[in-house]
C-alpha cells in the first residue's frame, strides 16, 4: 500500500446508517434476553429501526465519499441504491415474519437481530470498495443467513437446508477466498480501482492465472446468487427455510450479491471484458434454462419459487453481461421490482401458513379464488408480475433487462432469454389455474394480521406502481452510474 | 516486471519444504535397515502401561463441549487483542482507548447473552 490508510481521521457520520443498524442489532439481542414474554416488541423495535435506517440512507444521499478507511468503503449512489433495497427486503420480512412466527411457535429473540446483522453485512457488501471488507461483509451476512435458515430447531427440513447452504456458503467463501489472494498475488492490492489500473500497468490481461482467479471469483459469486451450475443449494435450502427467510433470501442477499458482482467486474475487471462475458453469457443461458425448466415439474410452491428464483438470477445476469450503464441500472432496477413482487408472492404463502406447513403445496391453492377471492387476486397480480406481463412491474424489468443486452449486441443470448421467459408462464399460471379453475376441497378462512396486511398492501403497489410508472426507478438508476464506470 | 507473479524470494521456503520431506521420509526409510523388529502380541496393545481401550472412542459428546470450547476462543483472542493494543497504546492515545472500549463492549453483550442463555452453566 503506498500511503497507510489514517483510519483515525475516518468520519463517522456518512456511516449512521450501517452504525444505527449494527446498535439495532445488539440492542435486539439485549431487549430480547430481559423481555420475557414481552417479545412481541421486538418485530416493531426492528421496523422501526430499519425505517429509521432508511431514513438516515435517504438523509446521507447527498454526501457522497469514495474514500472513507482509506479508500476500503465507498457511499455511492449505487450503493445507497441497493442498501435501499437490502432495507426494504428486511423491512418486507420483518412484516410477514410476525404471524408466521407465531404460528410455528419460533419464540428465538436471535430472529429480528440476526435479521439486521444481515442487512448490515449486505450494506458493508455492496459499499465495499476492497476485496478484504466485500468478504467481511458478505461473511457478516451469510453467517447470519445461515442461522437463519436454521431456526425452525425442532424441524428436520429446516435443519438440513441449513446444513446445506452452510457447507455450499462455506465452500463458496473458501473458493472467493482463493480467488481474491490469486488477484492479489498478481497485483499486490485489494483495492479494486488500484486492480483495474495495475491490469493494464503491468499488462496482465492475458495472463491465464489471472483468468482463473477471475474465474473462481465469479464461481463463488455464482454460488451466492444461486446461478446455474452451482444453484444446487438453493431448492433445498428455499424449501426447508423458514417462509419469510426464503424470502429474504431471493431478495436481500441476492440484490447484494448481485451490486458486488457488478462492481468487481465492471469496476475491478473492465479490461478483462473478453474473458469473462463470454463465461457469464454461458452462466446466464443454463441458470435461464435450468431454473424455468425445472420449476415446471415442481408440486410444491416454495421450491418452484425457488427455481424460479434462479431463473431470475439468470434474467439479471444479462444486465452484468450488457457491460453498460444501460445494463447495471437494469439490473438495479430488476432488483426492486424483485423484491416487491417476490415478497408479494411469499406474503400470501404465509398468509395461507398454518402449522401444518400448509399453503406450501400447489394443491392447497385449490379454489382460492372462492374462498378468499381478494389473496386469491393479489397473488394472481404477483405471478403475472413473475411471468413478466404488460400492466405490471415484471414486465418493465424483464423488458430494460433484455433491451440492455440486445444493445450490447447479445441477439442470441436475449432470444433464448424470451423464450425461456414464454416457458415461465406455464409454471406461474398453473398457480392462477389452481386457484380459478378448480374448487376447493374444504373452505378454510386464512388468518389475517395487520402487518401482514400492510406487506400485501407494499408489494402490490409497488409491483403495480412500477409498472405503470417506471420512470423515476431508471432514471435515478442511471444517474447513480458514472459513479461506477470510471 | 510484467507478468512475473513468482514470487521468487520465496523459492528457499519452496526448497526447504522439498527437502525437509525427502529428509523426513528417508530417515524412516533407512531406519528399517538398522532397527530390531520383534513383535508380539502383548507388545502391538495399544496402551503396554494402561488399560485396554473398552469402546470406540468415535462416540458423540455433549454439544457443551463445543459451547465452552468455542466461548473459550473468544475470550481467549480478546486477551490476545488486548497486548499489541497495550503495546502501541501510547502511540494512539485515546483513539485507541475508544476503539478497545468499542470492542470490549461488543464482546460484553455476547457475554451477557451467552450467560443469560445459559452457555456458561455445566449442569442445566
Amino acid at each position: 500500500m503506498d500511503t497507510a490508510p489514517n483510519f483515525i481521521l475516518t468520519p463517522l457520520a456518512p456511516l449512521a446508517p450501517e452504525l444505527l443498524l449494527i446498535c439495532l442489532g445488539l440492542l435486539l439481542v439485549v431487549v430480547d434476553l430481559f423481555l420475557g414474554e414481552k417479545r412481541h416488541i421486538l418485530p416493531w423495535l426492528a421496523a422501526l429501526g430499519t425505517l429509521t435506517g432508511l431514513f438516515l440512507l435517504g438523509n446521507g444521499s447527498g454526501h457522497f465519499s469514495d474514500g472513507l478507511f482509506g479508500g476500503m468503503y465507498i457511499l455511492d449512489a449505487y450503493s445507497l441504491f441497493f442498501k435501499v433495497i437490502c432495507l426494504i427486503g428486511v423491512l418486507f420480512t420483518v412484516m410477514l415474519s410476525v404471524r408466521y412466527l407465531d404460528t410455528e411457535k419460533m419464540h428465538q429473540g436471535e430472529y429480528y437481530s440476526l435479521l439486521v446483522f444481515a442487512a448490515v453485512g449486505m450494506m458493508v457488501m455492496v459499499s465495499a470498495a476492497d476485496m478484504i471488507v466485500l468478504y467481511l461483509g458478505l461473511e457478516l451476512m451469510a453467517l447470519s443467513v445461515y442461522c437463519l435458515v436454521g431456526l425452525l430447531k425442532s424441524d428436520s427440513r429446516s435443519n438440513e437446508a441449513a446444513l446445506k447452504y452452510f457447507l455450499m456458503g462455506a465452500f463458496s467463501s473458501g473458493i472467493l477466498l482463493y480467488g481474491i489472494s490469486l488477484i492479489y498475488g498478481m497485483t499486490g492490492t485489494t483495492d479494486l480501482q488500484l486492480i483495474s489500473q495495475r491490469l493494464t500497468e503491468l499488462n496482465l490481461a492475458d495472463n491465464t492465472l489471472l483468468f482463473i482467479a477471475l474465474g473462481m471469483v465469479l464461481i463463488a459469486f455464482s454460488f451466492k446468487v444461486a446461478a446455474a451450475p452451482f444453484h444446487m443449494w438453493a431448492p433445498d435450502a428455499y424449501e426447508g427455510a423458514p417462509t419469510p427467510i426464503t424470502a429474504f433470501m431471493s431478495v436481500g442477499p441476492k440484490a447484494a450479491s448481485f451490486a458486488v458482482l457488478g462492481r468487481i467486474l465492471l469496476s475491478g475487471f473492465p479490461e478483462l471484458h473478453v474473458h469473462w462475458g463470454p463465461l457469464i453469457a454461458g452462466i446466464a443461458l443454463l441458470t435461464m434454462a435450468t431454473g424455468n425448466i425445472l420449476a415446471i415439474s415442481q408440486t410444491n410452491i416454495k421450491r418452484m419459487l425457488a427455481y424460479s428464483s434462479i431463473a431470475h438470477a439468470g434474467f439479471a445476469l444479462l444486465g452484468i453481461l450488457a457491460t453498460s450503464n444501460e445494463g447495471v441500472s437494469a439490473i438495479m432496477n430488476y432488483m426492486l421490482i424483485y423484491a416487491f413482487m417476490n415478497m408479494g408472492a411469499f406474503a400470501i404463502i404465509i398468509m395461507l401458513n398454518n402449522r401444518e406447513r400448509r399453503g406450501e403445496q400447489l394443491k392447497d391453492y385449490r379454489g382460492l379464488a372462492q374462498t378468499n377471492p381478494v389473496a386469491a387476486a393479489l397473488m394472481l397480480i404477483f405471478m403475472f408480475s413473475l411471468t413478466g406481463i404488460p400492466p405490471t412491474a415484471g414486465f418493465i424489468g424483464k423488458f430494460y433487462l433484455f433491451l440492455a443486452a440486445m444493445n450490447a449486441g447479445y441477439t442470441g443470448t436475449v432470444i433464448a432469454a424470451v423464450i425461456l421467459s414464454a416457458v415461465s408462464a406455464y409454471y406461474y399460471l398453473r398457480v392462477v389455474r389452481y386457484m380459478y379453475m378448480y374448487d376447493s376441497e374444504k373452505g378454510e378462512a386464512v388468518a389475517m394480521s395487520p402487518s401482514l396486511t400492510a406487506a400485501l398492501i407494499f408489494a402490490v403497489i409497488g409491483v403495480i406502481g412500477l409498472g405503470v410508472a417506471p420512470g423515476w426507478v431508471l432514471e435515478m438508476a442511471s444517474q447513480s452510474l458514472p459513479a461506477l464506470a470510471q | 516486471m510484467p507478468g512475473n507473479y513468482l514470487p521468487s524470494e520465496y523459492t528457499a521456503v519452496l526448497v526447504m519444504l522439498i527437502f525437509g520431506l525427502i529428509f523426513g521420509g528417508m530417515t524412516l526409510w533407512i531406519g528399517r535397515f538398522f532397527r530390531l523388529r520383534r513383535p508380539y502380541a502383548e507388545k502391538l496393545t495399544a496402551y503396554e502401561s494402561g488399560n485396554p481401550p473398552s469402546k470406540s472412542p468415535r462416540f458423540p459428546f455433549s454439544v457443551k463441549f463445543y459451547l465452552v470450547a468455542i466461548l473459550f476462543v473468544v475470550f481467549d483472542v480478546e486477551a490476545i487483542f488486548l497486548y499489541p493494543w497495550a503495546v502501541v497504546y501510547d502511540d494512539l492515545g485515546s483513539f485507541a482507548l475508544i476503539e478497545m472500549t468499542i470492542f470490549i463492549g461488543l464482546l460484553l453483550v455476547g457475554y451477557i447473552y451467552a450467560w443469560k442463555k445459559g452457555a456458561l452453566k455445566w449442569d442445566r
